[in-house]
């Protein structure tokens, strides 16, 4: 039987960058996938890079993330954009968020500022009229996140790890895996499956998110931010069975990526016509003048959502030397990186450089 | 103007306009929708210089002067819901319900890649015909024309008729095949007559057959081609290339709608019974949509859907004999012009594959699905939806084209933004 | 003979019949349509619609199918530079 000294099994950008990692820190690495690399989430996914701020551990796990994101943003397959973000408020209560947001981002370093209506409109003067302000934060960037996944993989297997393109049929109750084919791999598991988490690891409730996203034919000069609502939070972490957000992006080949939505009872990946229609209107509210672009494809993904919304990073209870980097909702991208330095610190006896317990996947079986 | 129909027929060729016409006869509401500004589809396309024949102004009369028929021109398919589409004109959206849907989408070409492809100059031979028909100048234009199947000669037909020097056809199908084409053509005698009508007006332009054109060349617009035939290499000096390797069914609607397809080689074409049901309840496909077999096998099924559609059995039966006369003409198409291996080898490392993501054959290696190719090199994730370059990597074996999703074809954001409720 | 239009792309005027595509009224002044995006200059392919290599701006409005619209009279059209 092989034996490495760590099985990551999924090859998203959380695998991915798991893979990657431990393969920096000389592990001898094995990497299962069967689909497409970033095929799933990852492919699907904005690719915004932002630090959410309104659930404390989310927000350091995102900050911490973010610095190490600073590393790949040279690289040309990333396409990396540094567009920042641009938050709008809707109304009056949209502007009472913003002092809170602002400290929040303040104290941890993190560079933003409060925007007035005129500022507002030379940033993106295709806004609706009659909005009252919001909150820049300038240095945080958009990235295609499947290409990035892919790098990630083939940068560890220059560094000798093995990629299995098959999949994982169990986990073994002696530490390793059983391929589908029969094959056993043997040595500490990590399993980055994201909605397919369940099928390795039962115990751990997650539930899959569906979203759909908009892309336009190349229109630059369009938009210039990555633009989200202040109320996008709600959509976010609200507990409604299906909810939408205003949430634009600008990708550097001048299409408009479009979203947001979400949806828990949705389970077929079809393209929901009413919900497209539903997060378009919301659009339109913001930004009308998008109303004539042409929509070039529609895409739908869907989210891993963890019993608490934090993702599972740690090792997991009751098994020997099986772990987890799984459950990131919608900010895998952004905090895949971060996520695998905490998993990979821990696995390797390392003090992490932000505090585990948040995350550690124990608190659910607790 | 009301948005319910009985029977609403998407493409207004010659398959489109019979099933309208043929519903409309007994009294059903029939919606007629096609995106180009006028009936009549490719093979009737409007000739703003030189008009209609009769043929297609009587075809295209009697489905769009049918009080029972209301006409949709420039209006597209974006979407799909149960017994509903999605539709946008030019300047709005909105949802059209139906009891029956007949689907009449025609074909597209198939367009190969070969090194200069790209170039301003170089369309497809169809392409040709439908831009010199819109009244694209051609006048005094060296043209060559090239690929394979029956529309060559009509693409020079036409193009001569606007003034153009047509320099030679060239036809990938070995001579033997030809000949044995044209010796089988006596069992459609109208075909027979059309062709042997068109190479009379053809005099002085050579037919080459076993010849495939390399490659294209020129700066910022086609000035020569390169030809390989049985005489071996030629240069030719030329303003225009009108080069298309056949027809290929437009399945998106049909496949978004849940239809079954079956593969012709490598191409899906929709599945129907005699009667033109899909397999989806309500929903009949007539026409090229159901494998290229031209206009004769078009018109009837077109009629046979529409009466079908609704329940004329009778008619139905009547119409079975030719339906089935004019499909064996599709098969002899299948079997003589049949892609020579050449054909297929024809695209360098450095050739384009897809258009409007200027992505080129050697980034593809590797991958063994459009997905994955899709994510790892933007092949086929532009405007045309991978309509162009998804279609020549299934020929050139690579791997088929994905599936169909909403929208159908590029559409505005507020259409997609248009509440379905709002119909009642 | 039908009646002549007249619409104006990238400022210069042009008179075609009625029922003429704006594809064909472009091409009538020998102007290139668009440059791909790694700047190559492209023209229609298919004339039906369906390779989205003729898209130039109607009336304000980008990414417009030349082949698909007919010429109204008045109409400003502007292809890649």
């Amino acid at each position: 039987m092989k034996s490495y000294d760590l099985i990551v099994v999924g090859a998203g950008i959380v695998g991915a960058a798991c893979a990657d990692y431990a393969s920096a820190a000389g592990l001898r690495v094995a990497i299962i996938e069967p689909g497409p690399i970033g095929g799933a989430a990852t492919a699907a996914a904005m690719g915004h890079l932002v630090a959410m701020d309104d659930d404390p551990a989310e927000f350091v796990l995102a900050h911490y993330s973010l610095g190490l994101w600073e590393a790949l943003t040279d690289l040309p397959q990333a396409e990396y954009s540094r567009c920042g973000t641009l938050w709008v408020a809707a109304g009056e209560e949209d502007l009472t968020r913003i002092p809170q947001k602002l400290a929040r981002l303040s104290a941890a370093g993190v560079a933003a500022r409060a925007i007035d209506a005129e500022e507002l409109y030379r940033l993106e003067p295709i806004l609706v009229a009659g909005l009252a302000g919001g909150l820049l934060v300038p240095h945080e960037a958009v990235v295609y996140p499947p290409a990035v996944a892919r790098y990630l993989v083939e940068r560890a297997r220059q560094r000798g790890a093995e990629f299995y393109p098959i999949h994982a049929s169990h986990l073994e109750a002696s530490a390793g895996v059983r391929l589908e084919d029969g094959t056993g791999l043997s040595g500490p598991v990590l399993v980055t499956t994201g909605c397919a988490l369940p099928q390795l690891l039962p115990g751990l409730p997650l539930r899959p998110r569906k979203g759909h996203l908009v892309i336009t034919d190349r229109y630059p000069g369009t938009v210039h931010h990555q633009v989200l609502e202040l109320g996008y939070a709600d959509s976010a972490h609200g507990e409604a069975d299906s909810s939408v957000a205003f949430n634009v992006q600008p990708r550097p080949t001048g299409q408009i990526l479009i979203g947001s939505s979400r949806e828990y009872s949705a389970t077929t990946s079809e393209v929901s016509m009413p919900m497209v229609q539903r997060m378009l209107e919301r659009t339109f509210r913001f930004m009308p003048a998008l109303r004539q672009l042409d929509a070039l494809r529609i895409w739908t993904g869907f989210r891993p959502v963890s019993a608490d919304g934090l993702p599972y990073l740690g090792r997991v209870a009751g098994q020997q030397d099986v772990w987890v980097a799984a459950g990131h909702e919608g900010l895998g991208v952004t905090t895949s990186l971060g996520s695998a330095h905490l998993v990979i610190d821990q696995l390797l006896g390392r003090q992490p450089a932000i505090d585990p317990q948040p995350y550690d996947p124990a608190r659910v079986a607790a | 103007m009301t948005d319910h129909y009985d029977v609403l027929v998407v493409g207004a060729g010659p398959a489109g306009l019979a099933a309208a016409t043929a519903a409309a006869s007994h009294g059903a509401r029939v919606g007629l929708i096609d995106a180009q500004a006028t009936a009549g589809g490719q093979v009737w396309r409007h000739d703003v210089e030189h008009g209609d024949t009769a043929l297609a102004r009587r075809n295209v009369a009697a489905a769009l002067e049918h009080p029972g028929v209301t006409w949709l021109a420039q209006t597209r398919v974006v979407g799909v819901e149960a017994g509903a589409l999605l539709v946008e004109d030019p300047k709005n959206a909105r949802w059209l319900r139906y009891r029956a849907l007949i689907l009449a989408t025609g074909a597209r070409e198939l367009l190969l890649p070969f090194p200069g492809w790209t170039l301003p100059g170089v369309t497809g031979a169809g392409g040709l015909q439908a831009l010199v028909k819109q009244g694209w100048p051609l006048r005094g234009r060296r043209v060559v024309i090239a690929g394979s199947g029956p529309l060559l000669l009509a693409a020079a037909v036409t193009a001569r008729r606007h003034g153009a020097q047509v320099l030679g056809i060239y036809e990938q199908a070995s001579a033997d095949n030809i000949q044995r084409f044209a010796r089988s053509l006596w069992r459609w005698p109208g075909k027979a007559a059309q062709a042997v009508g068109m190479r009379a007006q053809l005099v002085g332009a050579p037919y080459r057959c076993g010849s495939v054109v390399r490659r294209a060349f020129g700066e910022t617009h086609i000035q020569s081609i390169e030809v390989d035939g049985p005489r071996g290499l030629e240069q030719i000096a030329c303003d225009h290339l009108a080069v298309g390797y056949g027809l290929l069914p437009n399945v998106e609607l049909a496949q978004l709608l849940g239809c079954d397809l079956q593969l012709v080689g490598v191409h899906p074409r929709v599945s129907t019974d005699a009667q033109q049901r899909t397999s989806v309840e309500g929903i009949y496909a007539t026409g090229e949509l159901c494998g290229i077999g031209g206009r004769d096998s078009a018109r009837f099924e077109g009629a046979i859907a529409g009466h079908a559609a609704v329940g004329d059995d009778a008619h139905v039966a009547r119409l079975q004999r030719h339906r089935q006369h004019a499909r064996r003409f599709a098969e002899l198409l299948d079997r003589h012009f049949a892609l020579d291996p050449r054909v297929h080898a024809l695209a360098e490392p450095d050739t384009l594959i897809c258009r409007c993501e200027d992505v080129p054959l050697s980034a593809l290696d590797g991958y063994t699905d459009a997905r994955s190719a899709k994510l790892a090199t933007r092949c086929g994730m532009g405007a045309c939806q991978g309509r162009i370059c998804g279609s020549a990597l299934a020929e050139l074996a690579r791997f088929p084209r994905n599936g169909s999703r909403p929208p159908l074809f590029p559409a505005r954001l507020s259409t997609l933004g248009s509440d379905p409720s709002s119909v009642r | 003979m039908s009646a002549l239009i007249l619409i104006q792309v990238n400022g210069c005027d042009v008179e075609v019949p009625a029922g003429t595509s704006v594809a064909a009224a472009i091409a009538r002044l020998e102007l290139p349509f668009r440059r791909s995006v790694r700047g190559q200059w492209r023209a229609p392919l298919c004339g039906m619609g369906v390779c989205f290599e003729c898209r130039v701006h109607i009336d304000g409005v980008a990414q417009q199918r030349a082949c698909m619209v007919p010429v109204r009279e008045g109409m400003q059209v502007s292809t890649d530079d």
